[in-house]
């Protein structure tokens, strides 16, 4: 078993092609894991998010470039040519279906070297203990969820790939998957992680990669997102009744003022005019009352990468 | 090795789940039995044995039967899990391709064992039991089984190599029957046809032999006829396989280039396979 170093690389892909016939799924990727983080890929329904997993997994490889998971070139034998505890949830899980819950568990548990407690503990844990007994084939998709995610979780694994992790699942069982993610990122684990819900993995990630039609439009923290997003700012301000529209010519014209009525109005400006504009405002003395600050909101930054051109 | 038995362990337990390895030890048991009592009849006061006898009319049948079992064994094997998505998954646990491969071939492997020593074996217990029986006659028996054993790995490895090849179960259903159907029926149709349009002015008793030789189902048959003196008498062949120079080492090594080709063949076809 190969144990990772804190801030070492796990995952790196150098200029990553892959193309389907014809059509280009990934192009051009590069992108450095280091070991303990939390990488979220967004992106819409062909995207390359599952490509990306999958080539990661060494499911399948690039037409061009390097991928390396922890210094090997992953393919065809991921698991096997690192010895590394690895964590895998498919898109759409699908299982044996004429094997019971705990016996597809336990497939998967003697193959990892799991013990059989561990299998008890997981389908409890994932709230499947009393249908353990019965046929895969009976299950609903959200238990077949969960099963994939027990089955992700066996032997404690040290790298996590989750396509689109929480999907079927209910808001109570979704808490308990991401607490179980947290316990194991505490431990060390590095997790990559594809989802359409970013409200959820907001403070989670560590580091968000953007893709659009193949590309990485965008990659980087919350805040590194932001800063390159250059998305306005908005702030609120409330002043003495009547001074409003008054309050408002007075802001210059490197913002934007709408919204105006009798006591407030709203400005938005560019990242940099913020702090300027803040002082201006303040300096007006007594006659401003309330001053709202508005960051870009997550969606806003999602639709700004998705839609706009990339700087 | 331990991954190894755990794949056959899941295909075996897979069998027993689905009454696949009951139902094959109850056709291949009561076959046996039934050709066993048929095959008392006629030896009347020639000097064959039961046992002799009933390896003849056995084999001739395990020729038709156990490819037919272990292609319906094999031909889902790989492209049912692509469909499934099942192999997706099992491909990132720390199994190699080839342990994949090798592990299901051991249990489906041991399921036709099972079926072919409860079914053929439980027959020819019965049968000593009552009717006695000489001691070459339950070598040749036990011959015949093991070569139905070889037989039947052909016909797995075949499959596999099938199922790697195609994208749908139904290709793969379909690819496999008309792969029983010439390794069973047609090759040796064709064979004879051309025989007897050709009156032995090309083929010779030598391309004849090889003809013979490069199929593994008349292999088989030539194997089980001709291994034993008993049976070669009882069934009119004395002495022609060993004319041909056709040893019992031969053909089955024949038999056994029959399993490892199509199974390295699958083996470099799913190493391509992209999931």
């Amino acid at each position: 078993m190969v144990t990772l170093n804190s801030a070492s690389e796990v995952i790196s892909l150098q200029s990553v092609n892959k193309r389907y016939a014809n059509e280009a799924v990934l192009h051009d990727v590069n992108l450095s894991i280091q070991s303990g983080e939390c990488i979220v890929l967004v992106g819409h329904n062909g995207a390359g998010k599952t490509s990306l997993i999958k080539m990661m997994l060494g499911l399948t490889r690039p037409t061009s470039g390097v991928i390396k998971v922890l210094g090997h070139d992953p393919a065809f034998s991921a698991a096997v040519a690192q010895g590394l505890s690895l964590g895998y949830l498919p898109e759409s899980v699908a299982f044996y279906e004429a094997m019971t819950g705990r016996e597809v568990l336990t497939f998967y548990a003697q193959l990892k070297g799991a013990s059989k407690v561990e299998c008890v503990k997981l389908l409890d844990l994932v709230g499947l203990g009393d249908a353990s007994k019965r046929r895969v084939g009976t299950y609903s998709k959200g238990m077949r969820q969960r099963l994939g995610l027990a089955q992700a979780m066996l032997g404690n694994p040290q790298l996590l790939f989750l396509d689109e992790p929480t999907t079927g699942l209910d808001p109570i069982l979704r808490q308990h998957f991401y607490e179980l993610i947290d316990g194991l990122q505490k431990e060390g684990a590095t997790s990559i992680i594809s989802s359409h819900a970013l409200q959820e993995v907001e403070t989670r990630a560590s580091r968000f990669v953007i893709l659009k039609k193949g590309v990485v439009v965008a990659c980087g923290t919350l805040d590194e997102l932001y800063q390159q997003a250059t998305l306005p700012v908005r702030v609120k301000v409330t002043v003495t009744p009547g001074q409003a529209s008054s309050v408002a010519e007075r802001m210059g014209s490197s913002v934007n003022v709408t919204e105006v009525n009798n006591q407030s109005f709203n400005l938005s400006c560019d990242m940099h005019e913020k702090m300027p504009i803040i002082r201006h405002i303040s300096n007006l003395g007594d006659i401003v009352q309330d001053m709202q600050i508005m960051p870009p909101r997550l969606d806003e930054l999602y639709t700004h990468f998705m839609s706009g051109n990339p700087s | 090795m331990k991954m190894l038995w755990v794949l056959a362990m899941k295909e075996i337990r897979d069998g027993l789940r689905n009454r696949w390895i009951a139902a094959a030890i109850i056709l291949l048991g009561s076959l046996a039995l039934a050709l066993s009592l048929l095959g008392s009849a006629p030896t009347g006061s020639v000097k064959a044995s039961d046992l002799d006898i009933t390896v003849i009319s056995l084999s001739s049948l395990s020729v038709y039967l156990i490819p037919l079992i272990a292609l319906m064994l094999s031909f889902d094997a790989l492209v049912g899990e692509f469909e499934r998505g099942t192999m997706m998954l099992l491909l990132t646990y720390p199994v190699s391709r080839w342990q994949v491969i090798m592990g299901k071939f051991l249990g489906h492997l041991s399921i036709l064992f099972m079926a072919i020593f409860a079914g053929y074996g439980g027959a020819i217990i019965l049968m000593t039991v009552f009717t006695g029986g000489s001691l070459e006659g339950w070598q040749a028996y036990v011959t015949m089984m093991l070569s139905s054993l070889v037989l039947g790995a052909v016909f797995i490895a075949l499959g596999y190599l099938v199922s790697v090849s195609v994208k749908e179960r139904a290709t793969a259903a379909g690819t496999a029957i008309g792969l029983w159907l010439v390794f069973v029926v047609i090759y040796d149709l064709i064979l004879f046809g051309a025989l007897l349009m050709d009156e032995g002015q090309l083929i010779g008793q030598k391309l004849f032999s090889i003809l013979m030789l490069i199929s593994p189902t008349d292999s088989y048959r030539i194997f089980n006829l001709s291994m034993f003196e008993g049976v070669s008498d009882a069934a009119g062949i004395a002495g022609i396989a060993s004319e041909a120079g056709m040893s019992g080492t031969l053909l089955i090594s024949v038999m056994s280039l029959w399993v490892v080709i199509p199974l390295m063949l699958t083996l470099f076809l799913f190493q391509k396979r992209e999931l």
